[in-house]
């Protein structure tokens, strides 16, 4: 627990990425293997699912603070993370352990903690507070409520692993895949001497693409790249070996349960692997992304679900075939397999599609082929550089997002609350509402998008304009105008407007519109794609 | 019979905090006649007006930074009286020369702190609790996260952390307020560990102060001033200056701020600072709540930071307390606020 919460506050202090790699690298040399196994568990998502409420641990913790819960909640919103408010109010004990627990004891106890009365929960987790010095106090509410937010990304750590064991980076991501927990595994047995079983349903890591942000011209030949639609669904990998089948997805859920008509894929020969996107398909159609979600939400995928909302896999990659590992082979040659593939077994019925490969000629075909993807049901369009190989995560250069226009409209802004983390203190996250007669009805919730600067700006005018508080949020006066942005539009019946947006973020600060110029709530609909 | 309208002691007009009897302000935020000044600090003490009154060791400072002013020094403790009302200063605790000023008419007695701290640093006269009736407060850090630790360990960390970016071949680049905390750190730092610069602005305000506070020998940088004469040294600066080419001066270094914002990690995160040192020359929460206690008030009007929070806490526990708005700003977690000196 104390080379934890140390290695926590050096990662926590630092934006240097080396730095953070040597930490971490330093760490996993000179910690026990058990609870070098717990921080890789906990830095790649792995936490144990929540002991207690965050409402129960705000109430303990106000109580043993002395403060009214109305004063914490206060507190709680200026400084903006949880864990970080209880380790500050808390008082400091003179009975401090002298030796405080080791991170796996820790760990072990949260998750033993889960099945217990709230009274047997309520002690134990008041003496750790009590009994653990202010950075160990936050270090174990983190480990309760999870989030480090330290800037360690999933190849960052991997990085440090493959540095800490003299190890190469490519096969630790691999072994790191899957749905292991500390309970599950050893340290050894994950990363230094897998199980060949355990191999077997582990899915390889993805490939992960990167925003183009320049003119496409820049990335040279046309001819260099392949050209597919980027699909809007759910990312999977699809394994099929010993005659078992494996769906993962790209958080590393094993979601076959969810996909049951994917068992039709065991018709595909021992030792294939597909990398593609799940997608809602009905009647011959690609549907909205929101069919989807009534698939993922459900726990029991009943008959009737099966029919309401059917999937396909539409694949556009072939990591393994035939058993062997096609990973280190250039983009164009695991195409060209994936299509003779598809061909070959095009006529056994099962729920796929091969994601075409678009003509690109020049960029001004590829321009209209990117005009064309919102009526296809795609994001836009994906860019994989034809010679290279599969890479793991995100590597810059190999694969690049190349999205469609956003949708946007003219918005005013009308409450505001405190943002978190680096943003605590400011407000930040904001409300908008458009125009239904003379009433401004919300549409969206938007917290990114403007510099720094502006977030002041706002932030001042917040605080200078407030009509109405309500607990944290506060009711300004309409006065800002803002573009906003979104990805997706769908009706729905749980937003005030009428409609549902994805990803709306900020794109820019109106100050040449007046309130009365912002859009209407017609023009939002006018946007639904029929 | 005419009733008499009731007048407060003192009121909150828009060009500051007024004393309608004597016709004087306390720390005016627009130019006045008279104006009472609790502190330095550029949101107190602000240009224009045509007649200062202020403690004594604060007169030099005033003019430092005001330049020619017309400027009466008083003592800590001593009465003076305009028109039958009655004044004194008192230690405050904030920086050298920062008072709370009392006011009293006909026995009801009004304090207003200016900014405080209730520990004290050993550079400046500690924190003096004054009775009174209604207590107008700052409370800058008003919520109950905030409680210092220690300052000598604070200084002790700086120090240390000095003398391992020293043993690095690093510079290091403190970051405090040109006017208090400056040489409240400038104080602290051990000349054994290597050569002390300050920029301008904190070399000449702590000149302001050479008679008054104790410093450890120090060089101001000039133009002149070469990498290699700073490689392994500390380096003192204001905020304002901890952005600018004269960076690039500086070589390898390693920068640390010292703010009591640094106890939270948004407000840490949020500069890109190496190293943090929570040091502050206000109140915290356990000081804020000792201070109202100490003086025995009825009423408490708070003026600057959480205010409504505090104001809140403290009408639950059985004061009479309110929030006037003013111009103070309190300690600035934004480099951009901070006016240079």
């Amino acid at each position: 627990m104390i080379a934890f919460s140390n290695l926590i506050q050096q990662l926590d202090s630092t934006n240097k990425t080396n730095d953070k790699v040597q930490a971490l690298c330093a760490y996993f040399q000179n910690t026990p293997h058990q609870d070098a196994l717990w921080t890789i568990a906990l830095l790649s998502h792995r936490r144990p699912s929540r002991p207690i409420t965050t409402t129960l641990m705000r109430e303990w913790a106000a109580e043993v603070a002395g403060l009214p819960l109305w004063l914490f909640e206060e507190s709680y919103h200026i400084v903006g993370d949880l864990a970080e408010t209880i380790a500050l109010v808390v008082p400091e004990s003179q009975i401090q352990h002298k030796d405080p627990p080791a991170l796996s004891d820790i760990m072990e106890e949260i998750i033993a903690l889960k099945g217990q009365q709230e009274a047997t929960k309520k002690k134990y987790i008041i003496d750790q507070w009590q009994s653990l010095n202010a950075l160990q106090r936050f270090t174990f509410n983190k480990l309760l409520t999870g989030g480090f937010r330290i800037g360690i990304s999933q190849k960052l750590m991997t990085r440090a692993l493959a540095q800490a064991l003299d190890m190469e980076e490519n096969h630790i991501a691999h072994r790191l895949m899957g749905q292991w927990t500390p309970q599950t595994t050893t340290f050894d047995q994950l990363l230094r001497n897998p199980n060949p079983e355990d191999l077997l349903s582990k899915p390889y890591p993805f490939c992960l693409a990167h925003a183009l942000q320049e003119a496409p011209q820049k990335l040279g030949n046309t001819t260099d790249w392949i050209v597919e639609n980027k699909w809007d669904g759910m990312r999977g990998q699809l394994i099929i070996r010993k005659n078992k089948w494996y769906c993962w997805s790209r958080g590393e859920e094993l979601i076959s349960d969810k996909f049951p008509e994917f068992e039709a894929f065991l018709s595909l020969p021992d030792g294939t692997v597909l990398d593609g996107e799940i997608l809602p398909f009905k009647n011959g159609k690609i549907q909205n992304f929101a069919l989807l979600q009534k698939r993922i939400g459900r726990k029991n995928i009943s008959a009737k679900l099966l029919k309401d909302a059917p999937v396909i896999f539409m694949i556009y990659d072939l990591l393994e075939w035939q058993g062997t590992d096609l990973r280190g082979q250039p983009t164009r040659q695991r195409r060209e397999l994936l299509e003779e593939m598809f061909a070959q077994y095009k006529n056994s019925a099962l729920p796929w599609q091969l994601s075409q490969a678009l003509p690109s000629t020049s960029w001004e075909a590829i321009t209209v082929e990117r005009q064309k993807a919102t009526e296809k049901h795609s994001e836009g369009l994906m860019l994989k550089k034809a010679s290279a190989p599969y890479g793991v995560g995100r590597k810059k250069g190999d694969w690049w997002k190349w999205k469609s226009d956003p949708l946007t409209i003219d918005a005013v802004l009308t409450y505001a609350m405190r943002g978190h983390g680096r943003r605590t203190n400011l407000y930040t996250d904001y409300t908008f509402g458009l125009w239904q007669g003379d009433v401004l009805v919300t549409f969206a919730k938007a917290y990114s998008g403007l510099t720094d600067e502006e977030f002041r700006k706002v932030d001042a005018f917040v605080k200078k304009n407030t009509q109405d508080r309500f607990g944290p949020v506060r009711q300004v006066t309409p006065q800002l105008v803002f573009e906003i942005a979104f990805e997706g539009i769908a009706p729905s019946t749980r937003h005030k407007s009428g409609v549902a947006v994805r990803f709306p973020r900020i794109l820019r600060w109106r100050h040449d519109k007046k309130i009365e110029d912002a859009n209407t709530v017609d023009d939002l609909k006018a946007l639904l794609v029929p | 019979m005419k009733k008499k309208k009731y007048r407060p002691l003192l009121e909150f007009t828009s060009k500051g905090i007024y004393c309608r009897l004597a016709d004087v302000y306390l720390d005016p935020w627009r130019p006045v006649k008279k104006a009472l000044i609790s502190h330095g600090h550029a949101d107190h003490a602000r240009w224009g007006h045509q007649n200062y009154i202020t403690q004594q060791d604060n007169v030099p400072i005033l003019k430092h930074r005001l330049g020619a002013i017309s400027i009466t020094g008083v003592p800590y403790g001593a009465t003076f009286v305009i028109n039958n009302v009655k004044f004194s200063f008192h230690p405050s605790g904030h920086v050298l020369g920062a008072a709370q000023i009392r006011v009293e008419h006909l026995g009801e007695v009004w304090v207003f702190t200016g900014d405080f701290k209730i520990k004290s640093d050993g550079i400046t006269p500690p924190f003096e609790p004054v009775r009174c009736h209604t207590f107008i407060t700052e409370c800058t850090f008003g919520i109950p996260v905030f409680n210092w630790p220690n300052p000598r360990q604070v200084h002790d960390q700086i120090n240390q952390w000095w003398a391992t970016n020293k043993n690095q071949g690093k510079t290091s680049l403190l970051i405090g307020y040109s006017l208090g905390k400056a040489q409240r750190l400038l104080h602290y730092l051990d000349p054994n560990i290597g050569t002390i610069y300050t920029h301008n602005a904190v070399g000449k305000m702590s000149q302001v102060m050479e008679d008054k506070i104790k410093f450890p020998k120090y060089s101001i940088l000039t133009p002149e001033t070469t990498k290699k004469d700073l490689a392994g040294c500390l380096v003192l600066a204001p905020p304002a200056a901890a952005e600018g080419a004269w960076l690039k001066k500086l070589g390898p270094y390693s920068s640390g701020f010292a703010s009591g914002w640094m106890l939270t990690r948004g407000a840490r995160r949020r500069r890109a600072i190496d190293q943090s040192f929570v040091l502050s020359d206000h109140a915290d929460w356990p000081g804020l709540l000792a201070a109202v206690e100490a003086t025995q008030c009825q009423n408490v009007i708070t003026t600057h930071g959480y205010t409504d929070i505090f104001a809140q806490y403290l009408r639950e526990k059985g004061w009479n307390a309110r929030t006037e708005k003013t111009d103070y700003e309190g300690e600035v977690l934004e480099t951009d606020k901070e006016t240079a000196l």
